[in-house]
């Protein structure tokens, strides 16, 4: 068992927090896990990119080949299609669909989404209106996690565990905020991929 | 399999090494990659416990200087830089190779290649052999804790400084990695021969030959280091040198990471001649792999005859700059790549920006503002989140050189007869390089204004302590600024003609004066917000 897993996102977005509780969860099942992240610069509203992978057996590089990537899950849908020679011919691209404004000359968003479609394997969901029937849209970030496990090495209740493990000095509203986003986002996902 | 493991960054894992081997006191300026090692030593229970010193220093030059008077009195010390912070240190390292060590010293340096938050992509490796050390660079997290044990009882048993070089990627990545139990500190002592410490050119005439005389037996070190190896191969149609984490890469294109040819791996230094000797006698080319400049590509000539075909960063077999990646490594294999989804043509750059409400937006607003009305004049800036007033829509800064520079360019141009010059430097890094240039206008009274940016943190590197912190008047008044001529400002929208005319009158001023724009980072302002 190999999965390799490019995070993407813009600085802020959250994307490290979703590597947090999928490492966790990797921990708890004995993988191996490598996670390059992206730290400094670029963190200043700049793309961000994480490569996270999990293997049942020792892992060499800590950064994905290119076309070897599983998965592609990114929080802004731009931002999903700047990784897309990591993504393996067979892999999944899923990404949140409102796009993060904080440039001028954004591309149409028509164009980027008929681009995703157009790929083999793609779940494109909006995200930030589902984490809002949460309580909050920082939790979009959760909601995208959510969308991802049906792609994962692991199930939604080692997903919760693993949520439990790193928000739990955080207090319960907390966690079942952000279970709920995760449950929203897996069956969102469900129901695209089986509609 | 992992059940022990703890997933740590590169950097946590040294920090976490250091700690576990009786680290006594930690010293370093935050630079990224390496800014994590320090803050994982601050929130680490055991760090509290013992009281290990674990606060910031004013630059890199300070903290290896307070290093090495922690060894002095034979505790261990680590000292934590990028690698740009190893040029201000540069002076207190080379010498204190010469003076040696009492209690082990580690001096970690994190090299950037490709330059994600850097301005070069200088290989400290150098740095290391020019001082002529041992230096380490590990392969995977495990490996980069291990090390660092090794490093400690090398740095005692020879009395020497010990050089850690890390990566962004080795820095930032993270991985399982087991502990060992926590040892303990080493009781305080005096060293034995306090002369060496005294480098008066009688002493270090001795201490250098010491030192000369200690490269053979750092060479046998690395030959009988653990993490140097040599691994045959069927296929000796080739052999590979793959230094640090280049080692990981190589092996990510074999099957079962199964490398079919002969390999030398090196993550410790010297470079360990006689394990590429031994290579070298089965092989017809060699292939060299290293993150940073052709460093062991280089000594290649010396190590081995030269009708060898050797290939790396020198013949154009790797690219000459920017960090290696496995495809790079499995192209100078001559292994095909596979087929890939095209670049989408959708996608623009998103290059970082100033956060939402950041107080050098409406800092910057003033400057643009205001040298537009003065044509003929130029603002210096310096290294820190306000080098983006480089970027649309302000374009408000022609430099961004070296920690402290803003100020001496400026005023470098204003002796060059330049009517208005100007330098924008942030509150750390005014007090990390920039009081001393300070001086040297006001003993002169060259006509130029300091402008600092003061968001009372070091804020590029993630918001930690600023030097500066309640002391900036203090300090500018006790170098010498004229009262009348030190203005402080708070950076905000609703104070912006207040604030342009200010700075324009002190811009226009024939003297040193110094216009502090005054805010807290709102990302250090929010997180005190999250805490509560």
């Amino acid at each position: 068992m190999k999965t390799d897993i490019i995070l993407a996102g813009v600085g802020g977005q959250g994307i490290l927090s979703i590597a947090t509780v999928i490492g966790a969860a990797a921990l708890q099942k004995n993988y191996y896990l490598k996670q390059a992240e992206v730290h400094g610069m670029s963190q200043r509203g700049g793309s961000v990119q994480s490569n996270l992978r999990i293997s049942d057996r020792p892992i060499a590089s800590d950064l994905i080949p290119l076309g070897s990537a599983d998965l592609i899950l990114s929080v802004e849908p731009m931002e999903s299609l700047r990784y897309l020679p990591f993504l393996n011919r067979d892999g999944w691209l899923v990404t949140n669909e409102v796009p993060f404004l904080n440039i001028t000359h954004y591309p149409d968003m028509e164009r980027i989404l008929s681009e995703i479609k157009a790929l083999p394997h793609s779940v494109t969901l909006g995200a930030d209106a589902l984490a809002e029937t949460c309580g909050s849209v920082k939790v979009s970030n959760m909601v995208m996690l959510g969308a991802a496990i049906p792609f994962l090495p692991f199930s939604e209740p080692e997903i919760e565990m693993a949520v439990r493990t790193i928000f739990g000095s955080k207090g319960e509203e907390v966690i079942e905020t952000n279970l709920k986003a995760i449950r929203l986002g897996t069956d969102q996902s469900r129901s695209y991929m089986n509609p | 399999m992992q059940n022990d493991k703890k997933l740590l960054l590169g950097d946590d894992a040294v920090a976490q090494a250091a700690i576990d081997a009786g680290l006594s006191g930690i010293y370093a300026y935050p630079g990224t990659p390496s800014t994590e090692i320090m803050e994982f030593v601050q929130k680490s229970p055991d760090a509290r416990r013992r009281n290990i010193h674990r606060q910031w220093s004013a630059n890199e030059k300070t903290a290896v200087e307070e290093a090495l008077g922690l060894s002095y009195v034979g505790k261990r010390s680590m000292v934590c830089m990028k690698h740009v912070g190893l040029n201000v240190a540069a002076d207190a390292f080379i010498n204190a190779a010469m003076t040696g060590v009492n209690g082990g010293l580690i001096l970690v340096v994190a090299d950037d290649p490709s330059m994600h938050s850097s301005q070069n992509e200088q290989d400290s490796r150098f740095y290391g052999k020019f001082a002529m050390i041992p230096v380490f660079e590990p392969s995977c997290q495990q490996e980069a804790y291990d090390m660092v044990f090794e490093a400690y009882a090398l740095s005692e048993k020879y009395a020497v400084p010990v050089m850690m070089r890390l990566t962004t990627r080795m820095a930032h990545s993270r991985s399982g990695v087991s502990r060992r139990t926590l040892q303990d500190e080493n009781s305080r002592s005096l060293p034995e021969n306090p002369s060496r410490f005294i480098l008066l050119p009688v002493n270090a005439r001795r201490q250098y030959k010491n030192l000369l005389a200690l490269q053979a037996r750092f060479s046998e070190a690395s030959l009988r280091s653990t993490f140097n190896q040599y691994m045959d191969g069927p296929d000796k149609s080739l052999g590979i040198v793959a230094c640090g984490i280049a080692y990981n890469y190589l092996l990510e294109n074999f099957e079962n990471q199964n490398c079919p040819y002969p390999v030398v791996k090196i993550a410790q230094y010297p470079v360990p001649s006689e394990l590429i000797q031994n290579m070298a006698a089965t092989v017809k080319k060699i292939l060299v792999l290293e993150e940073g400049y052709p460093f062991v590509e280089e000594q290649l000539n010396g190590i081995i005859s030269n009708h060898y075909a050797v290939s790396g960063r020198l013949d154009g077999t790797l690219p000459r700059d920017g960090e290696l990646s496995p495809d790079l490594a499995g192209k100078a294999l001559g292994l095909t790549s596979r087929s890939v989804f095209p670049v989408s043509d959708s996608t623009v750059p998103r290059p970082p920006a100033l956060c939402r409400g950041c107080g050098h937006i409406d800092m910057f607003s003033c400057i643009s503002e205001v040298m537009k009305e003065i044509p003929d004049g130029l603002v210096f800036s310096d290294i820190g989140c306000y080098t983006l007033g480089a970027l649309p829509p302000f374009s408000a800064i022609v430099s961004c050189v070296d920690m402290g520079a803003s100020i001496t360019m400026a005023k470098g141009a204003s002796d060059g007869g330049v009517p208005v010059a100007a330098g924008v430097i942030g509150d750390s890094t005014f007090t990390h390089s920039g009081m001393t240039g300070l001086l040297d206008c006001i003993l002169e009274k060259t006509p130029v204004t300091i402008i600092i940016g003061d968001n009372s943190t070091a804020a590029m590197t993630g918001g930690q302590d600023s030097s500066a912190y309640g002391r900036i008047e203090k300090i500018c008044l006790g170098l010498g600024v004229e009262e009348d001529h030190l203005q402080v400002l708070t950076s905000l929208k609703k104070y912006h003609q207040e604030n342009m005319e200010k700075l324009k009158k002190e811009l226009l001023y024939q003297g040193v004066s110094v216009v502090v724009f005054r805010r807290e980072c709102v990302q250090v302002a929010a997180r005190r917000v999250r805490k509560g």
